[in-house]
């Protein structure tokens, strides 16, 4: 599952995911970092089973960590099923069911937006964790 | 070879027996019973396609205001209609920008906000006549509140469209999308098997006056859309139809990033099927329909084709580009053609649609598609580049690049290496921060390396707009093998717009 770390100044220069790493022994893959002068956010995809331990590692060491549950919204309504927005998403969450319907699989989202801007409909937000 | 007439079918349609199907079932049909045998079953195949389509906008009679106004400038949601017509008729066209919002919202949201019936705000303004003595008029309406609101599209349905990427390194946004560095991502438009004038290709039974289903209305052909191009397969309609019959679902401003608005217009046509070569034509496939893959990241009205594919291989979702699978993206909405394919067979099976035969058919032959007439030659970056540049070798020190930047009396001093080829640009302000805090030493440490360059033979206005892009006032330019023959600067090219 997905989780976003966020940082607070004070604890961006440690080494924290390396430390997270290193106690828990769970292979973290780093989906998307931002970080700047006020923090960072960092989306981490986390293996299911170490979810529990990884997020008490990085409590421990005073990072906020939320899950990532609904990273993109797309609006009925507005899409028109073009599928514009599948050739942008690096992680290929988007993809045409048999009848040419668009869906998403949003456990592959890493929120880049990527998707946002390409679609002409307005159809697709990403949410702000 | 006529087997059956319009006047037959529209019969069938009457008593109820009429054979209708879509172009996406006909393929089969035509491979199990042969074309004749195909004509005598089937008498009308539905097309049908939904995407966008610039070239689209509707003609509005606003009513006589009193006092009454002759308008000569008119904004509808602040987006700026045509108003160069009679006192109160307007022409708004769908990739016109609304004034406040940008590409966010333009003519194409207009005309759908029409249709789902929301209110308008009008603003206009006029040089006042003695029968036309206002000025200034301001007020808000619907659709329902207009005399005639008639969709009017000079260009429409594509008979089959180019395919793009970018070969380029920086991400494009264009009317095909946004298109990603290095040929990351392709994208392509139009409808395929279900494309209306690829179902019939030469035209039998579309021209002036064919009735069609347009944006969930019934509308008609009004005669070959501009850039109509039959020789090489890139036919287009004049469309028009009535605004106010028409369904939300099928017309939808889009706006593309970085790139201005355009609407989605979704248009289906009944192929009568007259006789074994119009059926024989409906059987065309995705994969017998080819289309150029094209390098948006020329900017040249000439792109680079890098390869041809068929709708059959762009719709499986990858296709090959130089040994690597590239992802591709239908601009168009297949989903919705093959409803409007549907609905329009519904239509015609419950007798509320009947399909005619147009006055006059689309030109086939004898239409040429041409360039634009320019006079005078564009200028090119070596009409214009200083050819006599100085460079500075790499290695040297920032003091050395500031005595030559000093006694040349310039801004940018491309570095080269000792081959000569281009590594670095420095500039006087470089220079001055470097000063500034103390690093004085090595040149390589405070130089750009990324130099942004262009070539001789670019016309000036590609690279006025990269100067723009890059918020930077110089480009060294470069030959293949990156030695430096001239620099351009935004003086240069502001020189030379102000003599033209
Ligand atoms: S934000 Fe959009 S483009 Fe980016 S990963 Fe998620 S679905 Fe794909
Ligand atoms: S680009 Fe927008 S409208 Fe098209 S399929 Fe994606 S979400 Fe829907």
């Amino acid at each position: 599952m997905k989780i976003t770390l966020h940082a607070t100044p004070d604890i961006t220069p440690r080494p924290l995911i390396a430390e997270v790493i290193l106690e828990t022994g769970a292979l973290l893959n780093i989906d998307r970092a931002d970080v700047k002068p006020k923090g960072g956010e960092v989306v981490i995809d986390v293996p299911p089973n170490e979810c529990k331990r990884v997020v008490a590692a990085f409590e421990k060491r005073g990072a906020t960590i939320t899950a990532l549950e609904q990273p993109v919204i797309k609006d009925d309504d507005e899409c028109v099923n073009c599928g514009a927005c599948i050739s942008v998403c690096p992680t290929s969450v988007i993809s045409f069911r048999e009848d040419w319907s668009v869906q998403m699989d949003l456990d592959k989202c890493v929120q880049c937006g990527a998707c946002v801007t390409m679609c002409p409909h307005g159809a697709l937000t990403v949410m702000k964790s | 070879m006529t087997d059956k007439t319009i006047q037959d079918i529209n019969a069938k349609i009457a008593n109820g027996s009429v054979h209708v199907v879509t172009a996406e079932e006909m393929p089969d049909i035509v491979a199990e019973l042969g074309p004749v045998g195909a004509a005598k079953e089937i008498d009308i195949v539905t097309t049908g396609t939904f995407g966008a389509m610039c070239s689209s906008g509707a003609f509005l009679n606003l009513g006589h205001s009193d006092p009454p106004i002759k308008m000569q400038k008119v904004w509808l949601n602040d987006v700026e209609a045509y108003a160069g017509l009679a006192a109160i008729d307007a022409y708004i066209g769908a990739t016109q920008l609304s004034k406040s919002r940008g590409i966010e919202y333009g003519g194409a949201h207009v005309i759908e906000d029409l249709v789902a019936g929301k209110s308008i705000d009008i603003h206009a303004t006029a040089y006042g006549t003695d029968c036309y003595p206002r000025k200034v008029l301001d007020t808000t309406v619907t659709i329902d509140d207009l005399n005639q609101a008639t969709m009017f599209n000079p260009r429409n349905g594509y008979q089959r469209y180019n395919v793009a990427t970018n070969c380029s390194d920086r991400t494009l946004y264009t009317y095909m999308g946004t298109l990603l560095p290095d040929c990351g991502n392709v994208t392509y438009s139009g409808a395929g098997v279900l494309s209306p004038m690829y179902n019939d290709p030469t035209y039998q039974t579309i021209g002036v006056g064919s009735r069609i289903f347009l944006c969930g209305a019934q509308g008609y052909v009004t005669g070959q859309g501009t850039q109509h191009d039959p020789a090489n397969n890139f036919a287009t309609m004049m469309v028009q139809g009535d605004l106010k019959q028409m369904d939300k679902k099928y017309v939808r401003g889009a706006s593309f990033h970085g790139y201005g608005t355009s609407q989605y217009v979704g248009i289906g046509i009944p192929i009568p099927i007259l006789n074994a070569d119009i059926a024989k034509a409906t059987a065309v496939t995705d994969a017998d329909i080819t289309v150029d893959v094209l390098d948006y990241g020329v900017a040249r009205r000439d792109r680079p084709v890098l390869r041809q594919v068929t709708y059959e291989e762009l719709k499986s979702g990858m296709i090959d580009i130089n040994g690597r699978e590239i992802t591709t993206s239908p601009m168009s909405s297949f989903h919705d053609a093959r409803a409007i394919a549907g609905e329009l067979k519904d239509w015609i099976q419950k007798g509320t649609f009947y399909p005619t035969l147009p006055v006059e058919r689309l030109p086939n032959t004898g239409v040429e598609f041409k360039p634009m007439k320019q006079i005078g030659e564009q200028p090119t970056v070596a009409d214009v580049m200083a050819k006599r540049v100085i460079t500075i070798q790499q290695g040297l020190t920032v003091e050395n690049a500031a005595k030559v930047i000093m006694e040349g009396n310039f801004n940018h001093l491309p570095v080269v290496s000792d081959e000569d080829r281009l590594v670095g640009i420095i500039t006087a302000w470089d220079i001055a921060k470097a000063v500034a805090k103390n690093k004085r030493d090595k040149l390589d440490d405070i130089m750009t390396r990324a130099v942004v360059t262009a070539d001789a033979t670019e016309p000036i206005d590609i690279v006025a707009r990269r100067l723009e892009q890059h918020n930077i006032s110089a480009l060294p330019v470069v030959d293949k093998h990156s030695r430096v023959s001239g620099i351009i600067t935004s003086d240069d090219i502001t020189k030379l717009v102000a003599r033209r």
